[in-house]
């Protein structure tokens, strides 16, 4: 069990310096979810048009996983159309099982491999992905 | 207490996890188990299981001795007056659940009021939300200091003539705290009030005599003091429980079925619907006379010293804060380092072998009052030791150090 495996450099700038947070000032869908067992909290923000992700925010509370996935994966997302949003949030619950999945289209997602190795804290990485399929699912 | 000597008894504890020796800081979610327990439950399956209260051939008879020696010695331990005040549950939740059910739903109506504190376990909260949305009563919280322990003069100020039930955790499991229980069922009682306590966190590390606190009801679980998962009590005073309508039905509890009119047993088996946690009372009972056999006195000698060695170390770690009173924690300390979130420090904890509880401990509204979204709880047992204090400290400036690096 290597410690480094799950706190990769880059989680830790995302959790230090989360990207995308905050939120929109006029409307947007907004999904609020939790982790009822940790207490881990996400408000998530989509802004849709022509079916592609034009932007995304997000505020919320809980560990370095949860938030910095949060941050990585309102990245991620930003810019591609609805069905490449899905299908990274798929490849993403692949990457929690343990399969080897690669992100060319955002590599920094692979910092959070080491995670499956973590049974205990899979929950915190998926909450914002969770969050992401609930609000495109809403916006249909 | 030869803490050296106790911890033989756990086989559990002799395991690497990690790569380091496990330290079990845990106990406040579940407790390990002796092999006198292990063994218990091990002989009452290969000799004498069998259903209970029923059979006439041998094995039932053994079954029901083994079932209702346990009740006894619940009673006696508790110091409860005769074994009929002994309902088995499967846990605190369950027997919670069966006086607020029971209990709270027929005696409480619109202008009566619940008493409950901000501390409470959701178990003793959520029942009593339950009672009051059912029945129109109001649910009322006694304020907390700010320490988190609660100011007899707010219980007086919020206990009034139209409260019907007082209840609160004997010992907080998220501070530590112990309330004065006997003190505020005298002021419930004046008052025409009953009291329900909590007593998961308590039962375990000190010696309770429900006859002198004059608890109405004493909830409590098995396995947070050696005996396994799914079996616990219920101690309701006899005039209360004889009044009280069971909430489960079949099995055991029946006395006459008619086609449209039943009746049910006595005490204390009309609330025992269906074939009981046998095994798990078995077990309960050994653990009982493990725990007899040191002492709950000398157990909680020994926790205080632990608890208060912990509390000492713990303000050596910069930036690490403490929930709760200065001093006099019950068992456990909860606590928070600062910029790192509790599960992040319950994974690095975990990497060195040391087992902690991180998140809001069923807790929400006390988090909210703590302004904390979660904390990460070290609780203590028996057979920990200065070593496992220590451990954790170690642990905790390495938590500090890795994230500190790591940013």
């Amino acid at each position: 069990m290597q410690l480094d495996d799950l706190y990769r450099r880059v989680i830790m700038d995302h959790y230090k310096n989360p990207r995308n947070r905050g939120r929109f000032e006029d409307d947007a869908v907004t999904v609020d979810l939790n982790n009822p067992t940790c207490g881990d909290r996400i408000s998530l923000q989509l802004k849709t048009k022509d079916g592609v992700v034009e932007d995304a925010r997000f505020t919320g509370e809980g560990c370095s996983i949860s938030m910095s996935s949060a941050s990585m994966m309102t990245e991620a997302v930003k810019g591609k159309t609805i069905e490449q949003a899905l299908d990274m949030a798929s490849r993403f619950s692949s990457l929690m099982q343990g399969e080897a999945v690669e992100f060319d289209d955002y590599e920094e997602l692979e910092a959070l491999s080491g995670v499956n190795k973590f049974p205990a804290r899979i929950k915190c990485a998926t909450l914002a992905w969770n969050a992401l399929r609930k609000g495109i699912d809403e916006d249909k | 207490m030869n803490t050296a000597l106790i911890r033989e008894q756990f086989p559990i504890l002799h395991q690497e996890i990690n790569g380091h020796p496990l330290v079990y800081l845990d106990n406040a979610a579940t407790s390990q188990k002796p092999l006198a327990v292990i063994e218990a439950i091990k002989h009452y399956y290969e000799y004498d299981n069998s259903n209970v209260h029923r059979g006439v051939h041998t094995l039932g008879s053994r079954a029901t001795d083994a079932y209702e020696g346990a009740r006894e010695k619940v009673a006696r331990f508790l110091n409860a007056k005769r074994s009929q005040e002994i309902i088995f549950t499967r846990g605190t939740t369950t027997a919670l659940n069966l006086v607020a059910s029971s209990y709270g739903r027929a005696n409480c109506q619109a202008g009566d009021e619940i008493v409950i504190t901000p501390m409470e376990h959701h178990s003793n909260l959520i029942p009593w939300q339950q009672v009051a949305k059912a029945t129109g009563a109001t649910l009322k919280y006694i304020p907390l200091q700010e320490d988190g322990s609660v100011d007899l003069a707010d219980v007086e100020n919020t206990i009034t003539e139209n409260t019907k039930i007082v209840a609160i955790a004997h010992v907080s499991n998220v501070l530590g705290v112990v309330n004065p229980v006997k003190e505020i069922a005298a002021i419930a009682h004046r008052k025409g009030a009953i009291i329900v306590v909590d007593g998961a966190q308590s039962v375990p590390h000190m010696k309770v005599d429900v006859q002198d606190i004059d608890a109405d009801f004493y909830a409590f679980s098995g396995h947070k003091m050696c005996a396994p998962t799914g079996i616990g009590a219920l101690y309701g005073k006899k005039t209360l429980l004889e009044n009280m309508e069971p909430i489960e039905f079949g099995g055991e509890m029946i006395d006459d079925v008619g086609l449209y009119e039943s009746t049910w047993k006595e005490l204390p088996w009309k609330f025992e619907g269906g074939t009981p946690i046998i095994a798990g009372a078995v077990g309960l009972g050994a653990a009982i006379d493990f725990l007899e056999s040191i002492g709950l006195d000398a157990i909680a000698q020994h926790e205080s010293r632990l608890v208060n060695y912990a509390l000492g170390r713990l303000r050596e770690v910069d930036g690490l804060k403490i929930y709760g009173p200065a001093e006099r924690h019950v068992g456990l300390v909860t606590f928070n380092l600062d910029d790192v979130h509790p599960h992040d420090v319950a994974t690095v904890l975990d990497s060195k072998g040391v087992a902690v509880r991180a998140g809001h401990h069923c807790c929400q509204p006390l988090m909210r009052w703590l302004k904390a979204s979660a904390t990460a709880r070290a609780s203590f047992y028996l057979y920990n030791t200065e070593a496992d204090v220590d451990a954790l400290v170690s642990a905790l400036i390495q938590t500090k150090e890795y994230f500190g690096d790591a940013t």
